[in-house]
């Protein structure tokens, strides 16, 4: 196997998608699958695992520190990118969709490779809805704000009360984990937590399964290698939408 | 392909159900990835590294996948006591906690938290990359020694991890053996850099990392040798081991278990993997071959 260090781009383009979101895309493409993950380097900063959202773009919620740094990256600037690396959602012709904020981000590529009959996009306002333009061209979008500002009032996981869950094959679901622990607790309901799919975030190191940063209890998988994509039945009992751990090891809350 | 005889051994003070552990800093930070590691057939595993205080660690990238090993710089990150917690379900398995400090005080501290809840100690002496920690102190025999001392007086068996960047190894393996150490784990990494040619920088965010994998195999088989001529207690190899051939190899030099880690990487299943290769009911008894290289 070849060197994996990280993989140098240039920054050929940034495009304001919300007011805390922006896609930065690249001078160099890579093949994936939808829900693989790249580990972000920016360069006197730190390394983050972050979705492509799309084979030359990483789209950025401005949360950290890290985030913060990739914002002060002007056209011209250098990242490097290592991966992809995990899973990613798997193959089937029938998802559906369910994307809450910048969860919309590996639900872009998903819906352009046209197996996403519909989906569901939630955010806190309409200003915060991404990618609407986008995913309107690929599939059926339903959308959700907290404020009511766009489409339904409330939380997206409404949203799946009008809809028929047995006409799709498969649901994928990224979004904040409260949102996502919700829209387990909905599918186990129906039964039907084996065929939807969640995209974890957690601390990461490494990237490539060693260093266990990222391992979930009480499985023990490893959410960058094992995930970041698990099967809601994988997530029913586990620390999913209660804890994660902090860069230390340590516990901390949802 | 030389086999060996299966079955439970006690190496170091620590009751052990076969030769392979997990080494320490892979998928040691929870407890349940112990538990994964343990179902998935190693013999024992070897925690991350606990200190007196809970560390970040570095800033990344803190490893990248070499052609031919691993080159990291974590920073030993760890929750410190909090981990007291997460080994509460492994009671009674062979888990060793691997511990560091600043001073012989401190690593007496943290193994005081531990004391009756592990099967045993590894004394991070050798991390390379850590500031006042690991073979910052690892390189100067009197505070191996010290180190060592400060916790195997508890009489928990006590295993000191050598690093191999010293000019001598065989002298620091002493020490730890005048200390007390009940067993020496060699080797940690080997210091080691990357430049991204394109970003004019080193790769990993602390600039200088450790190296493992297959790359150190043949610096390990080399310690464990010197250190197999110099100290009389029990000597566990680690360093780039990935298959059943390199455990023989690792015991011929001296060795009486092994640690893998790095192979984990590649395969989560290597320690079943290996152990379907190493072990035969009519294959030779491991004293036969510990060492033999040395005749």
């Amino acid at each position: 196997m070849p060197d994996g260090l990280p993989v140098p781009v240039t920054v050929e383009r940034i495009k304001q998608e919300t007011p805390s979101v922006r896609t930065f895309f690249f001078d160099t493409s890579f093949t994936f699958t939808p829900g693989q993950f790249m580990m972000v380097w920016v360069p006197g900063t730190d390394e983050i695992p972050m979705a492509l959202s799309s084979e030359n773009s990483i789209t950025v919620q401005n949360v950290g520190e890290a985030t913060a740094a990739i914002f002060t990256i002007n056209k011209g600037g250098k990242l490097g990118i290592r991966g992809p690396f995990g899973n990613g959602f798997s193959k089937a012709e029938k998802f559906l969709a369910i994307a809450g904020g910048v969860g919309a981000a590996p639900l872009l590529p998903l819906a352009r490779s046209d197996c996403v009959m519909t989906l569901l996009l939630g955010a806190r306002t309409e200003s915060e809805l991404l990618f609407v333009d986008q995913l309107d061209e690929c599939t059926d979008v339903l959308i959700a704000t907290d404020d009511g500002s766009l489409g339904s009032r409330g939380f997206v996981t409404q949203l799946m009360d009008d809809l028929n869950l047995g006409a799709y094959d498969r649901i994928a679901v990224c979004g904040p984990e409260v949102m996502m622990r919700a829209v387990l607790g909905k599918v186990d309901e129906k039964g039907i937590a084996h065929k939807t799919e969640f995209s974890l975030h957690r601390y990461m190191k490494c990237g490539v399964g060693v260093c266990g940063s990222c391992c979930i209890d009480p499985s023990g998988l490893r959410v960058c290698r094992d995930g970041p994509v698990f099967t809601g039945d994988k997530l029913l009992k586990s620390e999913f939408g209660y804890y994660m751990r902090d860069a230390s090891g340590r516990k901390k809350n949802i | 392909m030389v086999s060996i005889r299966p079955g439970r051994m006690i190496i170091g003070g620590v009751t052990l159900e076969n030769h392979l552990l997990l080494a320490a800093g892979i998928l040691g930070t929870t407890g349940a990835s112990l538990s994964r590691m343990l179902t998935l057939g190693a013999g024992g595993v070897v925690t991350k590294s606990i200190g007196p205080e809970p560390k970040e660690g570095h800033a990344g990238p803190c490893l990248v996948v070499l052609e031919d090993g691993l080159l990291n710089a974590m920073g030993l990150p760890n929750p410190s006591k909090d981990f007291v917690d997460e080994l509460l379900p492994l009671s009674k398995k062979p888990v060793v906690a691997s511990i560091f400090g600043g001073t012989p005080d401190e690593f007496a501290t943290v193994a005081g938290w531990f004391a009756g809840k592990v099967a045993g100690f590894e004394l991070n002496l050798s991390c390379p990359h850590a500031e006042g920690y690991g073979a910052a102190i690892g390189s100067d025999p009197a505070l191996v020694e010290a180190c060592t001392r400060a916790v195997s007086r508890s009489g928990v068996p006590t295993w000191v991890k050598l690093t191999p960047n010293v000019t001598d190894i065989t002298t620091i393996g002493k020490a730890a053996e005048r200390g007390g150490a009940s067993a020496i784990v060699a080797i940690n990494t080997v210091k080691a850099m990357r430049i991204s040619t394109a970003m004019r920088r080193p790769v990993l965010g602390n600039r200088f990392g450790g190296l493992s994998g297959n790359a150190v195999f043949p610096v390990a088989v080399r310690c464990v040798y010197e250190l197999y001529d110099a100290v009389k207690i029990p000597i566990i190899g680690c360093g780039g081991i990935a298959t059943a051939d390199n455990v023989v190899e690792m015991m011929m030099a001296g060795a009486r278990a092994v640690e893998i880690g790095s192979a984990v990487q590649a395969d989560v299943t290597v320690f079943e993997k290996i152990r379907g290769k190493l072990y035969a009911k009519d294959g030779l008894d491991p004293d036969e071959i510990v060492g033999c290289a040395h005749a």
